[in-house]
């Protein structure tokens, strides 16, 4: 379908297709926090966008924002002290941050659901693995207990456990990691939501364990068109599952674009910096031992306030233009960066 | 573990539609609670002192109030149990005292747990102002001595049996806010209350189906002990007096017998021993209630 209309090569016709595919669209997104009687800008103007069955990858360190995007995403930032104080979530014809609290709860696992970082602890101890998902199947859909559970069963074949039969009658404490985090993916998908956000998914698992959840997001997703919103610290998962990727620092998007892009072509300091961290495995250790790189300082207390850009402190090309804060200069085809560097860069007149 | 259950996969066909049909939660429940010897014991105590409320009456016909003979004999001399200050039969006293004992103990518990529980389940729950709210409210009647506050409402009203009813649920009902209330506020920060939010559950759901479940053990254990703890308010409203006059209960032997207890021990001793008895049996109950609605030791 792509590909007869790139052969139309008509860029208005793309640009249509493009918006009909579109599935979420976030626009300058903010969440604020009120944290000591202080404002705090835990989520700074966040936009992009998600067309049918893609993969973004949000990656970031540690209290970059990322889960608190996913959060706000589904309206569940933690309020007091948080709050979305600007921006749209659209998604079809609706914008999420109007609806009703009674209205998101319908939208909540049937447009949008999500999976959390701990399998361990993300799965209710009391009820059997069976009941819960045929319960979130009952949240949405008119069915009776016994056909519930029937798709329960279904969702957990779905899901590649075997003998979903018996494994619908245990309890949560009985299965192993990864196990546990099929059957919360079985519970977020129950519904086919439109979109779903993996918060951490692997962090929690073994790397075998993990090729094998992500090979499972990525059949699912190809079977049913979903789109993933796959939040990790760890670039080699988001090369493995994602089209995109999203780079966040300090509560801002700073850089954002295909994969390949991304590796072969930071362009955000922080992005480069982030990319050197990853460890390569070497074989030869002996001699050639070299220290990991690490991009120098810490992430900025929000609660002192920013003023211009969030990463200059730690930045090796700071400039006197990086105390005011860059826009995120769009290089097309959804790719931006906001960073000074790239203004009236010969690159940005040359792609544009 | 993948492997065990992947070997299973070539099961006739019958048994897989079998495992399908929906569970009945509580076989199981019932199951654990028969391996648990104490508990067991507990029930049946507890089943034969039902039943002699229920049916001892019916068989036994004698009226309680009845004087059957001289005051204060032994027991065994002629009564069972002997009589009395008044030459009542302290045997049939008793049988006739489960009934309204036992009818008080668990209808004034249920109104303490269900104040009690949805006020703490609510604060914890909500938080904030609903939370401040209904905490100040908690802590108002905390800081009234509870038989000193049931006493005013039974004296304030007419002793009747509903009266002694709503006066110990009204009076004793904080502790179990206090500890639903600390429960639900440790439970929802759980991730699987989140992970519940975020497939789209209600409110009500969230707090009746996710929490409460969760919340339930220590709050079995804390009910338990209050219906025992009731059984000792309605003794001690009955010792004061304050107590439906046309109502036999183990408490009212008790208070009413308690100038003779050096000359006749009998008189309060076997009431005594019937609350004893009952408190603990329900005690052992909860105790083995709390251990089957654990799924952890469940098949074990």
């Amino acid at each position: 379908m792509m590909h007869s209309t790139l052969n139309c090569a008509d860029a208005e016709a793309l640009q249509s297709l493009n918006s009909e595919n579109t599935v979420l669209e976030v626009e300058n997104l903010c969440v604020d926090f009120k944290v000591r009687g202080k404002i705090v800008h835990i989520l700074s103007n966040i936009s992009f966008n998600l067309s049918r069955g893609e993969t973004l990858g949000i990656i970031g360190e540690s209290g970059c924002g990322k889960s608190m995007t996913a959060l706000a995403l589904m309206r569940m930032v933690p309020s007091p002290p948080g709050w979305i104080s600007a921006g749209r979530i659209l998604m079809g014809d609706e914008n999420l941050t109007q609806l009703s609290t009674k209205r998101m709860r319908t939208v909540r696992g049937r447009q949008i659901s999500m999976i959390f970082q701990e399998p361990m602890t993300s799965l209710n101890p009391v009820y059997t693995v069976g009941n819960q998902i045929a319960e979130t199947i009952r949240c949405h859909k008119d069915r009776n207990r016994s056909q519930a559970l029937e798709e329960a069963v279904e969702m957990l074949r779905v899901v590649q456990i075997p003998n979903p039969e018996r494994l619908v009658r245990e309890y949560p404490h009985q299965l192993s990691g990864g196990m546990r985090q099929r059957v919360m993916i079985a519970m977020a998908l129950a519904c086919e939501p439109k979109v779903l956000i993996a918060d951490e998914p692997t962090t929690a698992l073994d790397v075998t364990i993990q090729a094998q959840i992500f090979d499972l997001l990525k059949e699912i997703q190809e079977a049913r068109g979903t789109c993933i919103i796959l939040i990790t610290h760890d670039f080699g998962a988001v090369a493995e599952m994602a089209d995109r990727v999203m780079v966040m620092y300090a509560g801002h998007k700073i850089e954002e674009g295909t994969v390949e892009e991304i590796r072969n072509d930071a362009r955000h300091p922080y992005t480069k910096g982030l990319l050197q961290c990853m460890p390569e495995i070497k074989v030869d250790i002996g001699e050639n031992r070299e220290r990991l790189p690490e991009i120098p300082g810490t992430v900025p207390d929000l609660l002192r306030g920013l003023s211009g850009c969030p990463f200059a402190p730690r930045c090796p090309f700071t400039m006197l233009k990086c105390k005011e804060l860059p826009p995120s200069f769009d290089l097309g085809n959804k790719r931006s960066v906001k960073c000074w560097l790239v203004r009236g860069d010969t690159y940005v007149k040359e792609s544009a | 573990m993948m492997k065990d259950t992947v070997g299973q996969k070539d099961l006739p066909a019958g048994f897989e539609e079998e495992a399908v049909k929906p569970e009945i939660w509580w076989v199981e429940t019932v199951r654990m609670y028969y391996a648990n010897k104490a508990a067991f014991i507990g029930l049946i105590g507890l089943l034969v002192i039902i039943f002699v409320g229920l049916f001892g009456p019916i068989v036994f016909q004698a009226d309680p109030f009845q004087i059957k003979g001289a005051p204060l004999t032994r027991p065994g001399d002629i009564y069972l149990l002997g009589t009395d200050y008044l030459g009542r039969d302290v045997f049939s006293c008793i049988i006739y005292g489960a009934r309204s004992t036992l009818a008080i103990a668990i209808v004034a518990t249920a109104f303490t747990v269900l104040i009690g529980i949805s006020l703490g389940a609510l604060a914890g729950f909500y938080g904030g102002k609903v939370d401040n709210l209904l905490m100040r409210i908690t802590e108002y009647f905390q800081v009234l001595p509870p038989l000193v506050f049931a006493m005013v409402l039974v004296a304030v009203f007419k002793p009747t049996l509903i009266t002694v009813v709503f006066a110990i649920g009204v009076t004793t009902w904080t502790s179990l806010a206090r500890l639903s209330r600390a429960e639900f506020l440790k439970i929802k920060e759980r991730e699987f209350v989140m992970a519940a939010r975020a497939v789209g559950a209600r409110n009500m759901r969230l707090i009746m189906r996710i929490l409460l479940p969760n919340a339930l053990p220590p709050l079995i254990v804390a009910i338990t002990l209050q219906i025992g703890m009731t059984i000792i308010y309605e003794a001690a409203l009955s010792f004061l007096g304050l107590t439906d006059p046309d109502i036999m209960t183990w408490g009212k032997m008790i208070g009413l017998s308690r100038d003779f207890f050096f000359d006749a021990w009998w008189t309060v001793t076997f009431p005594g021993l019937a609350i004893l008895i009952t408190a603990l049996c329900i005690a052992l109950i909860g105790d083995g209630l709390n251990d089957a609605f654990n799924p952890k030791l469940r098949g074990r």
